[in-house]
């Protein structure tokens, strides 16, 4: 089991590294930032829906976002300062998703957490299950191996 | 005929309260031995006929509130708010469904429906019949009590009946709308029915496997009407709601889809089960978690607890459903420790590598995806609760979180076919996995050099990143399939010296279970390929005069006219637009914006064309108050076909796994092959 172990930490380092130098590397420009930024936004008339998708007849507040957005923008605000400028304006039921403060950091660490715990849980629950196995001695007769028979015959079956 | 479908809604109340009680008193006394005036097995039985006769009541009902729809009667409150005279005859029939009222009376029905079927097919397995016949009855009890007095269909209008209705809301006047929610609402009433089997089973601790097969073939059918719903949901969400997207991440969109994941969970650990009696806490855990999850879905929609666009059928009908919920998680963890004894498992896992450790893995992913799903939807309400102040949970949250999570489970369905049962050697891991791996690596190097660029996760947003990862992830699991169909495929052709095409057809039919969900599995392929394009999307939005054209990908869009029209129903604004690719004329598109008269609300008719490649998908967006000029946006979605195209594939592989499998050298493939042979050996002498 050591080595079938030792192999798939091998199969999933490499991705990690690979991806952490992903990460290191690009620029930002203008427009992807007005984009990407008007997806972190929700239109805040009551229509639900992302700032940047908002597409109802004559919305009143779409385009007074969209202009605010495209002005904090042009005045070189970073992202976090938009999102401080429009929440304070607004509230926080303006930002698409909750930032990474306080509380709400939460609704991003429980999900994650609970894959992690529940992904630990299994190996662990299969390790002990295994162990467990291997004290009891097999104990062999013909009905124990008819039995086995039908076994392998229904978990075989093609 | 208000009157009458009033009358007709309280008698199948009494009945399945009738079916309720004395099917209870019946299996009480079953289990206990003891007997009353009338023998338990004559109680059960006229248990049994009243819930067949609560489906015919309730019939009644419904086919009275859409003849008040049809003969536009506006005396029925319902009917006056959710249709008027010029209403289509479609749609006059989807006012059914398209308020609360009607929607909780389509449920009812479809409960009875269900619980037709069990009572009709009780001679499968009589007692597990009555028990889950009796279950049955208790959820139509609750919904019947809904109809007959938190909101009652038939409720008549005070004062003066006006001379027309308010009509039908403008969102739900498309074809689609007349499928999908029966579709969805077949799919979360559909989980009723294992629910139901589940825990019938484990109250009268059912000797034996048979309940597991039961259950698992009901969750397939409410699994199939689900998908079918959710996906007919997403297609109309793209044609009508004209934000050139599917999938919104709402409230009610995710009530729709942690169900749908729990099931998925249990569909792949019932194996376990069936295989090596492995998994039966988790498994009946699985099946309560999926009914009361299409509960609290439900209750989402229908109570406003969180904010969502479909706002169409919120009202204060929590104060029923909260108690339901508690009743029923009560009676699942009563029932659980009475008898969970009964599930010990038959076996242990026994190696990390093996077939049953993915499925665990599988069920664990899946269900901290149900979680994601949920504590996202729940997130606004514990916000408000622990900050006092509401935060939104919306795409960017599951974009980051759901994703890679789906990403995950993914790898997992092509890892997980390739596995033994019990234990797998590294000899075995590398020979099956070198193919796919391969096929992915090659993927990912190809996807790049047609210029998608995984490190501009920080760029933009991290959509291309994981669109890299789904495209080569997709090889792999098609690689993975299809190898498990050629290894079959060539041993039934050794066999019988048939070709590969047909050995192919011939091992699915002897296994339609296995091979009609690795069908589901590709099929579930091409839908995450078609996710992944969302990843590349483009708009333009531009006003257009005559003869003034835009550009958006390889497309020119050129404005021919614009005009308007108007017939009873709706005034329409449309433009008519030439489609150039790269010089050449393809097609003609008119976008347009309907104003429906009765409801007094616009909607939006979207233009598109769909090729394989990607959607060029129109929105006419309004017209500029100033120049008179309509204002087009125009989107440009890659692979949106694949997710439709996706979801057949689906549908078919399910369907496949529905048929049971032919037994090798059983007498109808020997006859069918005899058949076959004496036809060659009668050609071969005619020659």
């Amino acid at each position: 089991m050591k080595p079938v172990m030792t192999r798939l930490m091998q199969f999933a380092v490499a991705p990690t590294i690979a991806i952490a130098l992903l990460l290191s590397m690009g620029a930002t420009s203008p427009n992807v930032r007005y984009h990407r930024i008007g997806h972190e936004l929700m239109c805040v008339c009551g229509c639900n829906e992302i700032l940047a998708e908002c597409n109802h007849d004559s919305c009143p507040d779409s385009p007074v976002e969209l202009a605010e957005l495209k002005a904090d923008l042009a005045k070189g605000m970073t992202d976090h300062q938009i999102f401080a400028a429009f929440q304070a304006e607004y509230g926080a039921t303006v930002l698409a998703a909750p930032m990474l403060t306080r509380f709400n950091m939460v609704a991003w660490i429980v999900p994650p957490l609970l894959l992690v715990l529940g992904i630990v849980g299994v190996m662990g629950l299969v390790r002990k299950w295994r162990l467990r196995a291997a004290a009891v001695p097999a104990a062999a007769n013909v009905e124990h191996f008819d039995h086995l028979r039908s076994r392998i015959r229904k978990e075989t079956e093609l | 005929m208000p009157t009458f479908g009033t009358y007709a809604l309280l008698l199948a109340l009494v009945l399945s309260a009738y079916n309720l009680l004395a099917g209870a008193v019946a299996l009480r006394q079953i289990a206990t031995r003891k007997r009353g005036r009338l023998s338990p097995e004559r109680l059960a039985e006229t248990a049994r006929r009243a819930g067949i006769a609560c489906f015919v009541a309730v019939t009644c009902g419904a086919f009275a509130l859409v003849w008040a729809a049809f003969t536009n009667d506006f005396s029925v409150a319902y009917i006056l708010h959710h249709s008027n005279r010029a209403l289509p005859a479609p749609y006059k029939f989807a006012a059914l469904w398209s308020g609360q009222e009607g929607s909780l009376l389509l449920w009812s029905w479809l409960l009875a429906g269900y619980g037709l079927v069990v009572r009709l097919r009780h001679k499968v397995d009589v007692k597990l019949s009555a028990y889950a016949s009796t279950i049955l009855a208790g959820i139509q009890v609750f919904f019947l009590l809904l109809v007959n007095f938190a909101a009652p269909p038939f409720a008549l209008v005070q004062g003066a009946v006006p001379h027309d209705g308010f009509g039908l809301n403008p969102l739900l006047q498309y074809p689609e709308m007349v499928i999908h929610p029966p579709m969805l609402y077949l799919g979360y009433v559909g989980l009723s029915a294992p629910f139901a089997f589940a825990l019938g089973a484990l109250m009268m601790r059912y000797p034996g496997e048979k309940w597991i097969h039961i259950t698992r073939r009901w969750t397939m059918v409410g699994w199939l009407f689900l998908t079918c719903g959710i996906f007919l949901g997403a297609h109309w969400a793209y044609q009508v709601l004209g934000w050139g997207g599917y999938w919104g991440w709402d409230p009610v969109e995710n009530a729709s889809l942690m169900p749908w994941l729990a099931a998925t969970a249990f569909l792949h650990s019932v194996m376990m089960q069936e295989k090596r009696g492995m998994m039966k806490k988790w498994n009946v855990w699985l099946i309560f978690s999926a009914f009361l999850l299409a509960l609290l879905g439900d209750m989402l929609t229908r109570t406003g607890l969180v904010s969502s666009v479909h706002a169409f059928a919120q009202s204060s009908i929590g104060n029923w459903f909260w108690p339901f919920l508690v009743i029923c998680v009560a009676v699942c963890l009563f029932t659980y420790f009475l008898n969970r004894d009964h599930l010990k498992a038959d076996h242990k896992l026994e190696a990390l590598v093996s077939r049953e450790s993915s499925f665990l893995f599988n069920n664990v992913v899946l269900m901290a995806a149900c979680f994601t799903v949920l504590w996202g939807t729940l997130f606004p309400v514990l916000s408000e609760y622990v900050q006092g102040n509401k935060v939104t949970v919306s795409a960017p949250f599951y974009d980051r979180v759901a994703v890679p999570i789906g990403v995950f489970l993914l790898f997992l369905t092509g890892v997980g076919p390739l596995l033994a049962w019990r234990s797998t050697s590294m000899r075995s891991i590398r020979k099956n996995l070198v193919a796919p791996t391969v096929a992915a690596v090659l993927t990912g190097i190809v996807v790049i050099a047609i210029g998608v660029h995984p490190w501009s996760i920080f760029t933009s947003t991290p959509g291309t990143f994981y669109a890299w990862m789904t495209f080569m992830l997709a090889a792999f699991v098609t690689t993975a399939i299809g190898s498990e169909f050629f290894r079959g495929a060539r041993v039934i052709q050794k066999q019988t010296g048939k070709n590969l095409f047909a050995s192919v057809v011939r091992l699915t039919r002897r296994n339609t279970r296995r091979y009609g969900g690795y069908l589901v599995h590709f099929g579930v392929v091409v839908i995450f390929i078609g996710l992944a394009g969302s990843a590349f999307n483009q708009s333009v939005e531009k006003e257009l005069d005559f003869h003034q054209s835009m550009n958006i990908g390889p497309y020119r869009l050129e404005c021919l006219d614009y005009s308007e029209d108007t017939n009873p129903n709706y005034d329409t604004e449309y433009a008519l637009l030439n489609v150039y690719r790269d010089g050449k004329f393809v097609t003609q598109l008119d976008p347009a914006k309907r104003f429906y008269q009765a409801s007094q609300q616009a909607s939006t008719i979207v233009a598109e064309r769909s090729t394989p490649e990607w959607d060029l998908y129109v929105v006419y967006a309004g017209k500029d108050p100033q120049t008179g000029q309509p204002i087009i946006r125009a989107h440009l979605n890659p692979l949106v076909m694949w997710i439709w195209v996706g979801v057949l594939i689906v549908i078919w592989g399910t369907l496949i796994a529905l048929v049971p499998s032919m037994q090798p050298g059983s007498a109808n493939e020997a006859a069918k092959s005899l058949g076959k042979r004496e036809l060659v050996t009668a050609g071969k002498a005619e020659s």
